[in-house]
């Protein structure tokens, strides 16, 4: 086995082990979009209209509420030291953590959408254009929120830090997911577009991702 | 091989550590790295690992792999045991194995080595503080490396288990390894003392 497929069969079975990945945020995201019908009122049509909206914040919150603890756990118990001191480059490290948290954390997400579709008055093809949007889209909120995870381990500080840190790098993604998501059911505007920049979106974290959550880590050595 | 350190400088948070030291290593010999609390015997392994970069001076290894860095030739055993509670034993100590790579001995027979043959299914969450650290030494045998960076290596483990760590630290010096160890105690093999921040 290679060391970064070590690395991501260990973050995964940690992650499915504890319950801190796939099973909190799914949880978390059951509860949010559960709750949104009676806060909003037995409109259907409302429902509706907001379905996507309510999935892509529920998947948002659901994706930056496990993310703090990407690096901190390995930093804590001291593995991140024999992670940097290792053959395998830190950049590399970091990808292969990310992806190892999308799988466990962002994978069941776009699995459960379906069935909160239903909860949100979401046909067949509402549905399925969000759960391709999420596919696009949620790398993109792993891949950031890995830049901010760094930094909470670099800067000592967890929790609110890594979401005012975060949030922002995940505007344009919300912004794009949604819209790709509104162009699919109502129009007018085309799919294509808006889920072609929610694709780049990702494209881009993928690269720059790990580059920025490495440079954190080994700037903030201690 | 030789271990050398020429200068050595060390600030941390604006406080200058230790500065221009110089300590010297070969293969087959420990070195005992002693001196009061905070004098900075951390920050030396920690500085030979990488983890930590120089104010001044500079750490060079001659005669190890010359495609491999210094860090990558060194095992660091620090106050943490980068071990994973959710993980058995076993688990463990073969992710270590296959993400530090190189050369790889078996883990079974190295967890009896540490006298950890009985536990190899067990959490690491429930070990103790002493068969946590008998599971990092096993992580030394299981991916050999020559420089073993070791800080308070015996802490924790009872006097059977310095007298097995003991030897098992003269296997490596015997193999051509060394050894620097920062330590209050005895290291309990014959070893080289470096003396930093006044007396202890």
């Amino acid at each position: 086995m290679t060391a970064l497929s070590a690395l991501i069969h260990r973050d995964i079975r940690i992650a499915l082990r504890v319950g801190g990945g796939a099973l909190i945020g799914v949880l978390f995201f059951l509860t949010v979009v559960v709750l949104m019908p009676f806060a909003v009122g037995p409109d259907l049509a409302l429902l509706s209209r907001l379905g996507p909206a309510i999935l892509w914040l529920g998947a948002l919150l659901a994706s930056l509420l496990t993310l703090d603890r990407l690096f901190m756990a390995d930093h804590d118990d001291g593995s991140l030291d024999l992670i940097t001191m290792s053959r395998t480059p830190l950049e590399l490290a970091c990808a292969a953590k990310a992806l190892a948290h999308w799988l466990a954390a962002g994978l069941p997400l776009i699995v459960a959408t379906p069935v909160l579709g239903l909860l949100l008055n979401l046909d067949m093809v509402a549905t399925g254009a969000v759960a391709l949007t999420l596919l696009a889209g949620t790398p993109a909120l792993t891949f950031t929120g890995m830049i901010g995870a760094a930094l909470a381990v670099t800067l000592h500080r967890g929790g609110l830090l890594m979401a005012v840190l975060v949030l922002p790098l995940s505007i344009p993604v919300l912004i794009f997911g949604v819209a790709a998501s509104q162009a699919a059911i109502t129009g007018p505007l085309s799919f294509g577009a808006p889920f072609s920049i929610l694709c780049a979106l990702s494209l881009v974290s993928l690269v720059i991702g790990p580059f920025a959550a490495a440079a954190s880590l080994k700037h903030g050595l201690d | 091989m030789q271990l050398s350190g020429r200068g050595v400088t060390c600030v941390r948070g604006g406080r200058e550590v230790f500065s221009g030291l110089d300590f010297t290593a070969a293969s087959g010999e420990a070195l005992a790295v002693m001196g009061r609390n905070g004098s900075g015997k951390t920050s030396l392994l920690r500085l030979i690992a990488g983890l930590l970069v120089p104010a001044g001076g500079s750490i060079a290894l001659a005669g190890g792999d010359a495609e491999l860095t210094l860090p990558e030739q060194c095992h660091y055993l620090g106050h943490r045991d980068a071990l994973k509670p959710a993980l058995s034993v076993a688990e463990n100590l073969s992710f270590w194995a296959d993400f530090l790579g190189g050369e790889r001995f078996d883990a079974i027979e190295n967890l009896a080595a540490v006298g950890l043959d009985h536990a190899t299914h067990l959490p690491a969450a429930f070990l103790s503080a002493g068969q946590r650290r008998r599971l990092s030494l096993a992580r030394l045998l299981t991916v050999r490396r020559p420089v073993w960076l070791l800080d308070e290596p015996t802490t924790a483990l009872d006097a059977a288990g310095q007298d097995m760590f003991g030897g098992l630290m003269r296997d490596h010096l015997s193999r051509g390894g060394l050894i620097i160890a920062a330590t209050h105690a005895p290291l309990g093999i014959e070893s080289r003392e470096l003396r930093i921040g006044g007396a202890a």
